[in-house]
């Protein structure tokens, strides 16, 4: 047994996490994660918004003494992607080694597991970005 | 009522979505390391660190949901079948009904048939929408199979899967079902126990009364209910363990390799076992054209078959281009070591 899992934590983000859903004011701004308070004009009358899950690599750094929970992974890139509505969003990347990463790359979202709690825990699945298929 | 399984109202798809992870290795680089020369297949996918089955299933299910063009919160039933469910107990469909903006009113349900699973949850998904409780259903194979390290299965034994929206048949089904056959029968070629790693099987017991039985069974039922001949196919997908087996069903049946070839990709992903069927028929629908007529027929050890019969409509036209195709991912491809798949199959304690 490991530390707690703090299940309901995780389980309040997953629209957020798995499908990247982020807010919409009603004068149109949009952001990530969803507030209650638009970031831009102080609105609060927030709906859900969904992102296309399509940005670029603005910055990145290569992970490689991960934190607790992430050691097999490593190494691993974690990055700054804009996203084509705007927002910024912090995220690994998948499916991409260290040498492929390009300032302005283009990427598309998809849904992965983010790590284990050991053998007997939650599994927890977030996105993160990878070079397109096609 | 005769043995063929067929809905009150008739049912198509429409929408199918495929998904192989990019690593692979090669049966070569497997046979360095255990010794061994001579092999079923060229190479093998590999699921990346942060993939299983769920994952695999909600690309394939996205994929489904592109081509389908329909609102997600429509589908009253997402089944998936594997044999490697990420949790012993807790539902995979969950998840995956989640991640494709699903829940809340729907059905959901993880199915286990071996190699079977998949065709077992689109059997279920056909009856569902064709007795008219629901308007769509997903049915959804996907696997990240496990090999024994050493074990000939080890060679084969791959990660992929794909997904079906069904609906009742309309100008927006991109093939229709003509109808299906189930045949099941209590034969213990291979299996896992309980709390298990890796799963054991009978060998030579896994040819001819496991897979061959059930599949020629199946198939020729299927035909025979239907009112056709081999030749009446345009295409045939079986279950593709190897190469060899698909290939020797074809010979008895007498559909020549250039009706299976097209959905037979063993060669280059391995054994994808709940997708393998799944996944071919995918890489048919990519390339058929409104009118042909696809043999389908699956195999899960314990043992069974499912074998339908589908013909593509107009509506494939327009839809196969809306999601990438099934060689997009086939052909998109990284080679590792056996220490990188080592690591990607979780073997090392750190």
């Amino acid at each position: 047994m490991g530390k707690p899992m703090q299940v309901s934590r995780y389980w309040r983000h997953f629209k957020e996490k798995y499908r990247l859903i982020g807010g919409k004011c009603e004068n149109g701004h949009v952001f990530f994660p969803k507030r209650s308070v638009c970031p831009v004009c102080g609105s609060r009358n927030i709906e859900d918004f969904q992102f296309s899950g399509k940005g670029k690599v603005l910055s990145w750094t290569i992970v490689r003494n991960p934190p607790s929970g992430f050691e097999y992974y490593k190494p691993f890139p974690l990055a700054l992607i804009e996203l084509e509505e705007g927002p910024v969003v912090l995220a690994q990347l998948t499916d991409v080694t260290p040498e492929e990463i390009k300032f302005g790359m283009e990427v598309e979202m998809v849904t992965r597991k983010i790590r284990e709690f050991d053998e007997d825990g939650i599994i927890l699945y977030a996105y993160k970005f990878r070079p397109p298929v096609k | 009522m005769g043995k063929l399984l067929k809905p009150i109202k008739d049912v198509g798809i429409v929408g199918y979505g495929a998904y192989v992870p990019m690593y692979r290795i090669k049966n070569e680089e497997i046979g360095r390391v255990w010794g061994v020369s001579s092999f079923p297949i060229k190479e093998k996918s590999v699921p990346g660190l942060d993939e299983d089955a769920i994952t695999i299933g909600i690309e394939a299910a996205r994929n489904a949901l592109k081509r389908a063009r329909i609102d997600p919160k429509l589908i009253r039933a997402l089944w998936f079948g594997t044999e490697s469910k990420p949790y012993a107990v807790k539902p995979s469909a969950t998840v995956i009904a989640e991640a494709i903006g699903a829940t809340p009113e729907l059905n959901a349900a993880d199915f286990e048939f071996a190699c079977k699973a998949g065709t077992e949850a689109l059997q279920a998904a056909i009856g569902f929408v064709g007795s008219g409780m629901a308007e769509y259903a997903m049915g959804i194979g996907a696997d990240t199979s496990q090999g024994r390290p050493g074990d000939h299965l080890e060679f084969t034994a791959a990660a992929g899967g794909a997904a079906y929206i069904i609906g009742e048949k309309s100008s927006e089904t991109l093939a229709y079902f003509e109808g299906s056959y189930s045949y099941v029968t209590d034969t213990p070629d291979f299996w896992r126990r309980q709390h298990e790693h890796y799963p054991r099987h009978g060998n030579r017991f896994t040819g001819e009364p496991a897979y061959f039985h059930q599949i020629i069974s199946a198939a020729k039922g299927l035909i025979e209910e239907l009112g056709y001949s081999p030749s009446d196919f345009d295409y045939a997908v079986f279950h593709q363990p190897n190469v060899k087996f698909p290939l020797t069903v074809g010979k008895i049946l007498g559909i020549p390799k250039e009706k299976i070839l097209p959905g037979l990709l063993s060669d280059l992903i391995g054994n994808t076992y709940s997708g393998a069927t799944l996944i071919g028929i995918s890489a048919v629908l990519d390339v058929a054209k409104p009118g042909d007529r696809i043999l389908w027929v699956s195999f899960g050890s314990g043992a069974g078959s499912d074998a339908f019969s589908i013909v593509v409509q107009d509506a494939i036209e327009e839809k196969r281009d809306l999601a990438p195709k099934t060689m997009d991912y086939v052909s998109k491809k990284k080679y590792i070591d056996y220490a990188l798949y080592a690591k990607a199959r979780r073997k090392y304690i750190i």
